[in-house]
């Protein structure tokens, strides 16, 4: 009973050390910025203390709903068509060869071609509203879920392959139980690496072709010298983009529990 | 107590359930053909209990892979029931012999002995059951909500036959499943063996490299050679009496038995 007990503060101790070893670097460096900032009378770095109350002015108004809530509606829209898109294409080209000997140059190609590139042609076609943002991030995002699921089925352990046609597993039990959970780790990583992508897209074509979202009103701070209108631009995509990672993050260690688990297992051995 | 167990000679099991005609196996083509099967034929009776022995790398896998539909011979065909097989047969399972890369390891214990009958028109209900006696049988009752990575070999072993058993097969085969145990659990699977075979009346194609537990296990022995592999002999295993691991080994037939496997085996 005891040691239960000591155990669990232990790990309770051992948590609080590792979020203080994570933080206090980030911490320390925004007290300096506070105070140093502070004083200083440059132009280009406004005090911290002005440009959070610029934050609380410019976001948590109605700004919130008329341009915040559109950009992280065009992304998400965007990401969970990639997501789809990216984790079935993926499944059903890696299962088959001729599909995959066809379709993997082309899907090479297509992913080395830098998403901004395309914002001409997508304004052409689609305009400047939602629908090309949402196109857009959609298509620059579903690369990396594509391959990484490519590559997470094709690498799955041929004997699971064996154990489902013995044991007539298929169709969507097969799909669920067995393919999807083998290539899990891999494509957890392509779908971390598109949700980057969705933001950074999100925001460049916010900034190239826009009258509305996050990043339009920050690149138009820029432009109209309101700078610290532009620093409180930065400081929610960094805070925004901070969090979908943390997020996706958690979901993550979710999904892949067992697979953690059998890592942690496997090097303690 | 001195009578019929495994006479194979009452009239339901003399039906043949397995036929192996002249089965060959080439891995590969041009030069780098290898011929691992060289013509294997023998046959197996419902309900009976057949034990493969053979060198390492004979072919023994092979040999169960392509009796499971998972490997197209070259040449020749098995049956099962009259039907040559060209995939994987309903009712009959396989315990593979890399217990641990059969299992799922994203899947509990349980989930994994119960994910063969999901949408086969077994109840939650049933499954559960049927989950509870398989694990029961194997001696693994304590684990069904661990994860197959959180167990030793010997108890992920237990594991891949619980969800043989679970399955309900008509046609076992196993290959090398009791490589991985120690002595003592090994003498227990192997009469949960026999007595699986003799409450369902299931027919049991075992493989192994172990001579002692072919003899005690089987009604017949089949003595393949080294590669390419061929049929050595096909032994009738005529012991006294139901099967126990002290009095059935000491019988003297039992060692006569077993140095003639063993003989074959050596033979070059
Ligand atoms: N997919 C394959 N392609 C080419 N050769 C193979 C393949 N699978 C097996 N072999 C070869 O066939 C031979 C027989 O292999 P098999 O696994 O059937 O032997 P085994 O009797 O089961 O051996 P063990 O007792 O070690 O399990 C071996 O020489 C092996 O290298
Ligand atoms: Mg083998």
């Amino acid at each position: 009973m005891r040691s239960v007990r000591r155990s669990e503060s232990s790990a309770l101790t051992r948590r609080l050390r590792s979020v203080a070893i994570e933080f206090w670097l980030p911490v320390l460096i925004v007290v300096l910025w506070w105070f140093a900032s502070a004083r200083a009378d440059l132009v280009f770095y406004p005090p911290l203390a002005e440009i959070v109350q610029r934050f609380g002015e410019q976001w948590l108004s109605e700004r919130f709903f008329t341009d915040v809530v559109p950009s992280l509606r065009n992304m998400l829209v965007g990401y969970a068509f990639s997501c789809l898109v990216g984790v079935g294409m993926g499944v059903v080209v890696a299962q088959v060869r001729v599909v995959r000997h066809a379709v993997e140059p082309l899907v090479h190609f297509l992913r080395s071609i830098p998403p901004v590139a395309l914002v001409p042609l997508a304004i052409l076609v689609l305009g400047f509203g939602a629908d090309m943002k949402m196109v857009i991030i959609a298509f620059s995002a579903v690369f990396s879920t594509l391959i990484a699921t490519l590559d997470g089925v094709r690498a799955a352990d041929p004997l699971l392959g064996e154990v489902t046609k013995v044991y007539r597993i298929s169709g969507r039990d097969r799909l669920f139980k067995v393919t999807l959970p083998a290539a899990a780790p891999q494509i957890l990583g392509g779908l971390q690496v598109s949700l980057q992508i969705a933001f950074v897209v999100m925001i460049t074509s916010e900034m190239l072709a826009s009258t509305e979202g996050i990043g339009y009103l920050t690149i138009l701070a820029q432009q109209t010298f309101a700078i610290t209108d532009m620093w409180a631009g930065m400081l929610l995509l960094g805070v925004l983009g901070y969090l979908f990672n943390l997020l996706f993050t958690l979901a993550e260690r979710r999904v892949l529990r067992w697979h953690i688990g059998m890592r942690a297992q496997a090097t303690t051995r | 107590m001195t009578e019929v167990v495994a006479e194979p000679n009452t009239p339901e099991r003399t039906e043949q359930r397995l036929v192996v005609d002249e089965l060959r196996k080439t891995y590969g083509a041009g030069v780098e053909a290898k011929t691992v099967l060289d013509g294997l034929s023998f046959d197996v009776r419902s309900g009976e209990f057949v034990c493969v022995v053979g060198p390492s790398g004979a072919g023994k896998t092979t040999l169960l892979k392509c009796l499971a539909g998972l490997l197209p011979p070259t040449s020749g065909t098995s049956y099962l029931d009259d039907t040559p097989i060209d995939g994987p047969p309903e009712k009959l399972a396989l315990v593979f012999q890399e217990y641990t890369r059969s299992l799922m390891p994203w899947l509990t214990v349980a989930k994994n002995v119960t994910l063969p009958l999901v949408n086969k028109g077994v109840s939650k209900h049933e499954m559960r059951k049927r989950a509870e006696e398989a694990l029961d049988a194997v001696g693994l009752t304590d684990v069904p909500g661990k994860y197959p990575w959180q167990l030793s070999g010997g108890m992920q072993q237990r594991v891949a036959i619980a969800r043989a058993l679970a399955y309900q097969p008509e046609v076992l085969l196993m290959d090398e499943p009791f490589a991985s145990v120690d002595a003592q659990t090994r003498f227990e699977l192997e009469d949960l063996a026999l007595s699986v075979r003799e409450r369902f009346g299931i027919t049991v194609v075992l493989v192994t490299h172990d001579i002692d537990e072919a003899v005690y296990l089987a009604d017949r022995v089949v003595v393949l050679g080294a590669s390419p592999c061929q049929v050595r002999e096909i032994i009738d295993v005529d012991l006294r009496g139901p099967r126990d691991q002290v009095e059935t080994k000491a019988q003297r037939r039992f060692t006569e038995l077993r140095s003639r496997v063993f003989e074959l085996i050596r033979a070059r």
